[in-house]
């Protein structure tokens, strides 16, 4: 023991390593009254570690050449020593991201964790989904199906859509007139090396934003005010180790047997997390029938249909796709709440975030699905695609409920906060 | 802070005025060399970023796979097709008569997008005869519906296997998508837009160049 500890003294005088342990952990000191809600943090985590680890070692088997990609994913898939069990646990670990990331989201839009002084960490927060956006779509294109072909073939002529620039602007993206061989390679070079990083050096920051303000919890108010005046530490604060690490280890433990049961039981999710017309190679000269994204994109496809052509340009739909996702980012500002969470607002913002996730999960169902899955309305609507209806007053929805937020938290009828955090 | 008093830098009272000027900061002199620094080292990155941006835009390779074909129409007569490839599709050139001009108005009731205001071709096509000139029609030969290839069916009427209301056009096998003498897609065919017109642009009377527009127009 006492070689360990001079160890340990002989690094601390070189290295700040118990100091840090201290601040991040043992001495961070997070709300006792955590629920549910606050696993998802911890998860996306634990999903990140699991898609770069499985990660790694897919690439040590695929090809990023568009002659021989999809070949060595089915060569992964039944030559390589279980390697059909690393490829499902990236293929799900996609998915799973997603998943948590979005539970981890709603979070902050029950407990108003995006408010000051957590603006910047949902800023870079929101960063982090839209490098993990790019992550799912570049590593998308890889397996070099027809839905890979296609899916990107469209995206990348969202912007070609833009004015003036938008054809050289796809020409430069793709590396050549059409999805190739050039798409591929460098698709494979942002899916392994850019994004990741750019992802790594966002979490980090995430985190030092976090402990340098504090969790939020579900009271929504802030445990640094109560201190106690002897140790300076906060009353409704408890150790993050090892109050927190203990209960996300029991998360984590439930999360990897759902995890483990999609892996072995449903990777491909009944063509939600692999798409049937993936598993045929890609054809540049045969779009398929219905192109579609994988789900985490539905909600935003949707609205990006739902807009109609105007000027004889797609530009408005790609327009309001974009702005759908960059909206959130300004959630801390439109939110003019006096309180922060969802136990103390009153029946309007309780409504308008029910709608919302209705709204939400309603327009990801349609992203999945062709305009027509729920036939046409008659001839009193110009026989207009039902779905397609819906999906606009969706849409509408969607941005009403950012739109009008200053409006309606404003005139909500609040109930008090309390002093000190409830169980 | 009172036991620093001989700290480097500090003007001490009774000091020599020369010797306090050459401790002082001159910060005007700072901020000029700290901005054209910066202003220099942004120069400098945006040079280096250009090699790396450039580098994504079509290899030689890729542009040579993809450059502009040249084709001699001098042997093609009226009511003749050829069929030629362009970055790996087939390019159909037809020369229509005086009878199939005349035809492609008759169709406009009939066809989804008659006067052609989906982007299927460039600006100059963008015409009822969807062409340059009115007698040579330029398409990509790949049905906007999955990508099969349509075959010609220029004959009108029972000789075409069609029907008798046929005025010529192009039908495709797969999911039979029609398409009219102008390669406008008919109403209620599964595919969802007008044949596309490919950038081309006439050499001569009798050469044409496609995968480019005139440098002209």
């Amino acid at each position: 023991m006492g070689l360990l500890n001079s160890l340990l003294g002989w690094v601390d005088e070189r290295f700040p390593l118990t100091s840090t342990w201290k601040q991040h952990l043992s001495e961070y000191y997070a709300p006792k009254n955590f629920n549910f809600w606050y696993f998802f943090g911890a998860l996306s985590l634990l999903v990140l570690v699991i898609q770069i680890v499985s990660g790694i070692f897919l690439t040590m088997h695929y090809k990023p050449d568009a002659e021989q990609a999809f070949a060595s994913v089915e060569y992964i898939m039944r030559d390589v020593s279980w390697g059909w069990l690393i490829r499902y646990i990236h293929s799900t670990g996609a998915s799973m991201f997603f998943l948590v990331v979005y539970l981890h989201m709603f979070r902050a839009l029950l407990y108003g964790s995006y408010r000051k002084p957590r603006e910047l960490l949902w800023i870079v927060g929101m960063l982090i989904y839209m490098c993990l956006m790019a992550e799912a779509f570049f590593g998308y294109l890889l397996p070099w199906g027809q839905m890979s072909y296609w899916g990107a073939q469209v995206i990348v002529n969202l912007f070609a859509a833009v004015p003036f620039v938008g054809p050289d602007l796809a020409i430069w993206i793709r590396g050549d007139y059409v999805v190739s061989d050039a798409t591929l390679n460098r698709f494979f070079a942002f899916h392994v090396i850019a994004v990741p990083l750019a992802l790594l050096g966002l979490v980090a920051a995430h985190l030092v934003a976090l402990h340098e303000v504090g969790s939020n919890n579900p009271d929504g108010i802030e445990i640094k005010k109560k201190k106690d005046p002897k140790t300076g530490i906060p009353l409704d604060g408890i150790p993050f180790h090892p109050y927190y690490t203990v209960k996300d280890m029991f998360g984590v433990t439930v999360f990897l047997a759902v995890f483990t049961a999609i892996v072995f039981f449903a990777p491909e999710m009944g063509g939600y997390f692999l798409e049937h017309n993936n598993f045929v190679p890609a054809d540049p000269l045969k779009t398929p029938a219905h192109i579609a994204p994988v789900w985490y994109f539905t909600p935003f496809y949707s609205i990006l249909r739902a807009v109609p052509p105007m000027f004889g340009s797609q530009f408005p739909g790609v327009l309001a796709m974009g702005a759908s996702v960059i909206i959130m980012f300004l959630l801390p500002w439109l939110d003019r709440s006096p309180v922060k969470s969802i136990r103390y607002r009153g029946a309007v913002y309780k409504s308008a975030l029910t709608l919302f996730v209705v709204v939400f999960i309603l327009l990801g169902y349609l992203g999945t699905e062709p305009t027509n899955v729920w036939g046409q309305f008659g001839p009193w609507l110009g026989n207009a695609d039902r779905a397609t209806v819906v999906a606009r007053i969706g849409t509408v929805v969607y941005f009403l409920f950012f739109v009008l937020m200053p409006w309606y938290t404003r005139i909500d009828r609040t109930s008090p906060e309390p002093e000190r955090v409830t169980s | 802070m009172a036991d620093n008093k001989d700290r480097p830098g500090d003007v001490q009272p009774g000091q020599g005025a020369a010797e306090a000027g050459a401790d002082s900061i001159d910060k005007g002199k700072r901020r000029t060399l700290i901005a054209w620094t910066g202003a220099a080292g942004a120069v400098a990155g945006i040079g280096v970023a250009a090699p790396f941006v450039m580098s994504m835009f079509p290899s030689a390779r890729a542009r040579a796979a993809g450059a502009p074909v040249e084709i001699d129409l001098g042997k093609l007569e009226p009511g003749m097709m050829i069929t030629e490839e362009w970055r790996g599709k087939p390019v159909w050139i037809l020369r229509r008569t005086d009878g199939m001009i005349e035809r492609v108005p008759e169709t406009d009731k009939l066809v989804a997008d008659p006067d052609s205001r989906q982007p299927m071709q460039p600006d100059y096509a963008r015409n009822e005869l969807r062409s340059i000139k009115p007698d040579y029609l330029v398409l990509v030969g790949i049905c906007t519906h999955l990508g099969c290839s349509p075959s010609p069916k220029l004959e009108v009427g029972e000789a075409s296997g069609l029907g008798a209301g046929w005025s010529g056009g192009f039908f495709c096998p797969c999911h039979g998508s029609k398409f009219d003498l102008a390669g406008r897609v008919y109403k209620g065919a599964p595919a969802p837009s007008n044949l596309e017109v490919p950038p081309h642009t006439y050499l001569s009377d009798t050469r044409l160049l496609v995968g480019e527009d005139s440098k002209r127009s």
